[in-house]
């Protein structure tokens, strides 16, 4: 037990009859920061969450949230945190102000504090026009932004958010954004999954996740830093015939095209990249500019993704 | 078990507030009992009238147009078919033209006479008990005839008439089982429906991680529908006494109470089926599945005591059962509650069973 740390876990691991869908993950998520769950289309992260918040029992592993033992404590715990599903869960077919009332009612705010802290949510989230309107006809975006009020409502020591931006365009995910470092400031621990790589990158800690397991672990700078590839760009009038050429190649991770340019991940055992791209390109007789990029999280996904579909790559 | 009023508030609350806006729902708390108490107080009336009947007149005599005249007068029957040969009434009746076929022989006068030899034949088609029964006693009436023309006094021939009941005495009596049988059928889908759907919308995964607790949950979604129970229980006294001036012989209060418990335990196996259906659709499978032995083996359709035992054994576990038993001693017999004791405490049985089974059922997790 570490006071340091909102979420502990060893050996989490959930399975699915046959399916592992949480195999294995150890998190230490410092207080008052910002951690980031990355991962692909049925990694594991929403299962992981639920498996935090104790909505799904564990297969194997313990885990501690706000330092109660989970699922045996989750009762205590649920006063304390706010969760932010996946899929907007609030009540369609009632009025957003319903909506947060039937939530402050049932987190038993005091009745002398609901009402201001209902105005004070609406006012944060702008939400103060829309009072009226049911929840099921807001927008994406007002949905959204709905949903985090309803979960701070109230003032949860521990966030977990379910890629809470799915479907928002990119001013409104920057102004969610701001309002979660506003929270962390105010002393909240913040875990938020995510597919954007934008988003990750703001994240204090990451942890990337891939079936289940986390497969690289740190802040975003430390993982681009110590990305196991080199990053390559081409540029050529014939990318496409590029690309063939470099996919067949050893040591080549990834082959990305970027409008008219390449970008290719050499592994790092091959010392020279950008002159290692350019020989094999001179050798199939295709002309084209290498020069070396700094490698971005992107770069760092695909690297730390592509060993567990391809183990024999790297 | 701890209670927080201010959670309890809200779960009720909500749930109004949700019913306020689904006017389908709030379409069935209201149409149901009306539509079906018009159903079963006039249409499915065990009193029948109408049935269509062909008449083979092979004796043509004045007493056997009589007979005719005096048989279409019970209201029983009409004819629709005059034929000549038996065979044509027995073709009528394999096309299912006729229910009845009425044959009258050419030495009809003569049978009269004879006690030992039946005078006419009737023709039914057996196969719908109802109408069976019902054409047996048109030959009781067929008796009173002969022995009325054995005395000359034409008088006796309508005796038959008052046991048809003109004044529809079954409605009196089905109108109180309704209210039993509509409860069942829209309280146990009310809150069979009430958690599945919370699941479906996604509504249930943000719930249960509150500090909401289970029996919060249930007795909030309970209590609303105790009240709108109450507004049918009502609705459908009210039609009955407009419309088919149903008594209420006993205390009305008893009427009220004994609903009250019979609604609570029906919300309670609705719960009871939300915990165990995955969606929408199987909670009213379930539901129906509830339902048709309750409508069947309650009473309500047939005499209870005219049932094998073990269907009557079958029939104690269900709440309609006991339920009808209670309303219709009070409505119908203005029993006091005290005398009934047994079904009282079967109901509140019933009713805490299904509650704490629920209760216990229900758990905060997804998996
Ligand atoms: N209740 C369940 N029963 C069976 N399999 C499940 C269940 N829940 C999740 N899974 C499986 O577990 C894996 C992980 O699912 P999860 O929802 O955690 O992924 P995710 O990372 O959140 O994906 P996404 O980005 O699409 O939301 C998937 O393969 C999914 O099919
Ligand atoms: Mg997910």
């Amino acid at each position: 037990m570490n006071l340091d740390y909102a979420i502990e876990s060893t050996g989490l691991t959930r399975r699915f009859g046959s399916l592992t869908a949480v195999d294995h993950v150890n998190l230490a998520i410092p207080r008052k920061r910002i951690f980031g769950f990355l991962g692909p289309n049925g990694s594991g992260k929403s299962t992981t969450i639920r498996l935090l918040c104790g909505l799904l029992t564990p297969s194997e592993g313990s885990v501690e949230v706000l330092n109660y033992r989970i699922p045996e404590q989750a009762e205590v715990l649920k006063q304390k945190i706010g969760y932010m599903t996946q899929r907007f869960s609030l009540y369609e077919d009632l009025t957003v102000r319903v909506n947060l009332e039937f939530i402050a009612q049932i987190y038993c705010i005091e009745k002398a504090q609901r009402r201001a802290r209902i105005e004070e949510a609406l006012a944060t989230y702008r939400l103060e026009d829309l009072v009226q309107q049911l929840a099921g006809t807001l927008s994406g975006g007002q949905r959204q932004r709905l949903s985090l009020a309803a979960a701070t409502l109230h003032r949860p020591e521990l966030l977990l958010l379910d890629e809470p931006t799915s479907a928002v365009d990119p001013q409104t995910r920057r102004d969610f954004w701001d309002r979660l470092f506003h929270l962390v400031d105010g002393g909240t621990t913040i875990l938020v999954s995510t597919h954007y790589m934008d988003e990750a990158e703001r994240c204090h800690n990451l942890a990337i996740l891939d079936h289940g397991r986390i497969v690289a672990n740190g802040e975003p700078e430390t993982l681009m830093q110590e990305m196991d590839c080199n990053v390559v760009e081409v540029e050529s009038a014939t990318p496409r015939k590029i690309a063939n050429v470099l996919q067949l190649a050893g040591n080549i991770v990834s082959v990305t095209q970027l409008g008219a340019r390449q970008r290719v991940l050499v592994g790092k055992q091959q010392g020279d990249a950008s002159g290692y791209v350019q020989q094999l390109l001179d050798a199939a007789e295709l002309q084209a500019v290498c020069h070396g990029a700094p490698p971005s999280l992107e770069d760092v996904f695909v690297t730390v993704t592509r060993n567990t579909h391809l183990p024999g790559i790297s | 078990m701890k209670l927080s009023t201010t959670r309890l508030l809200a779960i009720l609350v909500k749930e109004l507030q949700q019913l306020r806006r689904d006017r389908l729902t709030f379409g069935m708390i209201v149409g149901i009992p009306l539509l079906q108490i018009l159903l079963f107080g006039y249409a499915i009336n065990t009193d029948v009238r109408h049935l269509s009947a062909a008449v083979a007149d092979q004796a043509g005599t004045q007493l056997s147009r009589q007979l005719i005249a005096d048989m279409e007068a019970t209201q029983v029957i009409e004819v629709i078919r005059q034929v000549v040969t038996a065979a044509e009434l027995k073709a009528l009746l394999d096309r299912g033209e006729i229910n009845i076929g009425i044959l009258i022989p050419p030495d009809f006068e003569r049978r009269l006479q004879q006690q030992e030899r039946r005078a006419a034949q009737l023709m039914i088609d057996g196969g719908d008990p109802i109408i069976l029964a019902t054409a047996r006693s048109l030959t009781n009436m067929s008796f009173n005839q002969r022995s009325g023309s054995r005395s000359n006094k034409a008088a006796e021939m309508f005796e038959v008439r008052n046991y048809y009941n003109p004044e529809r005495r079954s409605s009196v009596f089905v109108v109180p089982g309704l209210i039993g049988v509509i409860l069942t059928m829209t309280m146990v889908l009310f809150t069979a429906v009430a958690i599945v759907r919370e699941r479906e919308r996604g509504n249930l995964e943000l719930l249960i991680n509150t500090p909401v607790t289970t029996a919060e949950l249930m007795i909030g979604k309970i209590i609303p529908y105790i009240v709108i129970g109450l507004i049918q229980v009502s609705l459908i006294m009210l039609l009955g006494m407009l419309l088919f001036r149903v008594p209420v012989n006993g205390q009305i209060l008893d009427v009220y109470l004994v609903s009250l418990v019979f609604i609570a335990a029906n919300l309670g196996l609705g719960l009871v089926i939300s915990t165990v259906a995955k969606n929408q659709f199987q909670a009213m499978q379930l539901t129906f599945f509830f339902f048709l032995p309750s409508i069947l083996l309650s009473g309500f359709m047939f005499p209870f005591e005219g049932m094998p035992k073990a269907a009557q054994y079958i029939a104690e576990l269900l709440p309609l059962t006991h339920f009808l038993r209670l309303i219709r001693g009070i409505m119908l017999r203005g029993v006091e509650l005290s005398q009934m004791a047994n079904d009282i405490y079967a109901l509140l049985v019933f009713m805490l069973l299904t509650i704490g089974f629920a209760i216990l059922r229900f758990k905060k997790r997804l998996d």
